[in-house]
């Protein structure tokens, strides 16, 4: 070694800038991807529309009144959505990975999403939130969206709050806190049944909302108020991404650091229940997507959450677009819910992380 | 003295597992709790950062009431390196960085990421500086837990049974960082450990746990046989070879 400590930055700081920008390049390509599967989105459907015509329009240029139309009113609001609702169950689910150190954890796994459907289903049939109708693409109207977010919520929350009193029980292993989510979802798919057994035909038709969670039932002020829910929670999430890292390294190491471990994660959990809650009440339940994105997010990019928090959200988002352009194309003329083609991507996934062991 | 435990009691679901501990510690000496499997060893550790509240009694370190102190400044004052730490996929650079932690606000600094340079180079852990640490054995995860503790620019390190799980050559380097470590860079040292001859090489105070309480606060000179048979209900001599002291059952 040379004379004296130098204070210069060595090649090991070298070689770790250059192994974060390299998650950090990963990160910008995968929003240049997000960014063409949005215009490519935008022009897929029963009406093909080319792509330099989705951008000029989307530029503010009108190309025709229809596709006017078809953009703004159809397209853009169903594809913001699937981007917006991608980001917020990935983030939520990425974030459960961590404050509840299982890698199995997300909304749908750990029945806070069946929670939130029934929380919704019950404040518009029994608290009378919303109105339904008994045709397909809008069975439900909801007339008062606070008030099913709120009853969604509550719902997510019970579950959340069960979760965490078996995590305080020593020796929880991850297995055990999914077959408690499963508990959870079946009781509550058993209270939405419940609810469906005492409703009339046009509720009845209309409970498969939360059944299959749907992009394309948001309307733009249910868009915006998703949006809000799930950037504020980012912001959480990312202020709080230090300490997920700590949480990783385990509870004592974490709280040896200084971290408030049982205060961090119920903020945690709060905010990605709530993320859920609003999410499953517009959209109805959307599964396995805060499970796969994380985990694929995970593969490129590592379990750093400056890195990963964002890389899950750019997954997320990317995903449900693509499966929701693939399901809006799959068997037309009709449009398939998107939840039911993740459900079919997702069950394989989460058989193979069982499979796989504590870690992919 | 850097360290002043006074009359520290910790009962768990009122059951009394700790009474009536005081002791010191001086600046860059390693003090070695010592006792039974069950003895609360682990427990007292874990009072001294105040991951487990004491019922009552002090812990002053340097001066300060850790017990009045937030979690955030204690962190500072203390890095606590626990038994195990659970792999991730995270290299041993971002997860020593995580030694940081209590002294930024938003994000780390170039100066953090010199100092976690300079903690690998000091403790010789540039061949696994940018490996995942869930691909590293047990005896390196232990050192980069070590690493950590140090990055966290600590007065004092509290390790629980560093040595544990490790084969020999690993027991050695460990001990030897952490001597290194307390003789140069002004700090000190707490550490649990179940092998007497380990401790009796590298620490300089043995506090030695028997029913929940102190049964003798002792430097190398002072350690009896009688002492060890009374504490571990095992009947000893202890012998020289070559300077070292060297406990041997009969």
């Amino acid at each position: 070694m040379v004379k004296g400590m130098s204070v210069k930055e060595g090649d090991i700081a070298q070689r770790y800038r250059e192994h974060t920008g390299r998650k950090r390049t990963y990160i910008m390509a995968g929003l240049a991807l997000l960014a063409v599967m949005t215009v490519l989105s935008i022009a897929t459907g029963s009406v093909d529309i080319p792509p330099a015509d989705v951008i000029r329009t989307l530029a503010g240029y009108s190309v025709s009144v229809t596709w006017d139309s078809i953009i703004w009113n159809v397209r853009l609001p169903q594809v913001l959505t699937a981007i917006v609702a991608g980001a917020g169950l990935a983030v939520s689910g990425v974030v459960m990975q961590s404050i509840l150190r299982n890698p199995l954890g997300s909304p749908f796994t750990l029945g806070i999403s069946n929670a939130a459907a029934f929380g919704a289903a019950f404040s518009v049939i029994i608290l009378g939130a919303g109105s339904t109708s008994s045709r397909v693409g809008d069975a439900v109207t909801i007339s008062n969206p606070y008030l099913t977010t709120a009853s969604a919520f509550v719902f997510a929350m019970l579950v959340t709050v069960i979760i965490l009193m078996f995590v305080r029980i020593r020796g929880t292993t991850p297995e055990v806190m999914i077959l408690v989510g499963v508990a959870m979802g079946s009781l509550f798919t058993a209270g939405t049944m419940f609810l469906q057994y005492f409703a009339d035909d046009v509720q009845l038709a209309s409970m498969v909302f939360w059944t299959f969670g749907d992009t394309a039932r948001a309307s733009w002020e249910e868009l915006g108020l998703i949006t809000i829910i799930v950037a504020v929670s980012i912001v959480h999430f990312m202020l709080n991404r230090w300490k997920y890292n700590a949480i990783d390294a385990g509870d004592e190491i974490a709280k040896g650091l200084g971290v408030n471990v049982e205060r961090v994660r119920l903020w945690g959990m709060i905010w990605s229940s709530l993320v859920t809650a609003i999410i499953v009440a517009f959209l109805g339940v959307i599964g396995f997507i805060g499970l796969i994105c994380p985990h694929m997010a995970r593969r490129i990019i590592g379990d750093d959450h400056r890195f990963l928090i964002t890389g899950s959200i750019v997954m997320g988002s990317l995903l449900l677009l693509c499966a929701d352009t693939v399901a809006r194309v799959m068997i037309q003329p009709y449009q398939l819910p998107v939840a039911i083609l993740t459900s079919f991507l997702g069950a394989p996934t989460f058989i193979y992380l069982i499979l796989k062991g504590r870690r992919i | 003295m850097i360290l002043e435990v006074n009359g520290v009691e910790f009962q768990y679901r009122s059951k009394e597992v700790l009474t009536d501990i005081r002791f010191q510690l001086k600046k860059n000496e390693i003090l070695a709790i010592l006792g039974p499997n069950g003895v609360g060893k682990t427990t007292l550790l874990k009072c001294m950062n105040a991951i487990l509240k004491p019922k009552s009694g002090t812990i002053l370190v340097d001066k300060e009431d850790v017990l009045k102190l937030e979690q955030i400044d204690i962190a500072r004052r203390m890095g606590y390196v626990p038994q195990r730490c659970e792999p991730a996929r995270l290299t041993a650079f971002d997860a020593i960085l995580l030694g940081r932690m209590p002294h930024i606000k938003w994000n780390i600094s170039p100066e953090d990421v010199m100092l976690v340079e300079a903690t690998i180079k000091k403790l010789h852990l540039e061949d696994m500086a940018l490996r995942y640490i869930d691909e590293l054995s047990g005896g390196e995860l232990q050192k980069v837990g070590i690493a950590r503790a140090i990055a966290q620019n600590p007065k004092l390190l509290l390790l629980d049974e560093p040595t544990s799980s490790l084969d020999l050559k690993n027991q050695l380097e460990i001990l030897n960082i952490i001597r290194d470590v307390v003789r140069k860079e002004h700090v000190s040292a707490v550490m649990t450990m179940h092998d007497l001859n380990l401790a009796f090489r590298y620490a300089d105070k043995f506090l030695f746990l028997k029913d929940g309480t102190i049964f003798a606060a002792v430097s190398m000179g002072d350690v009896t046989p009688q002492i060890i048979e009374e504490v571990y209900g095992v009947p000893v001599t202890i012998q020289n070879y070559m300077d070292v002291s060297v406990v041997i059952p009969v």
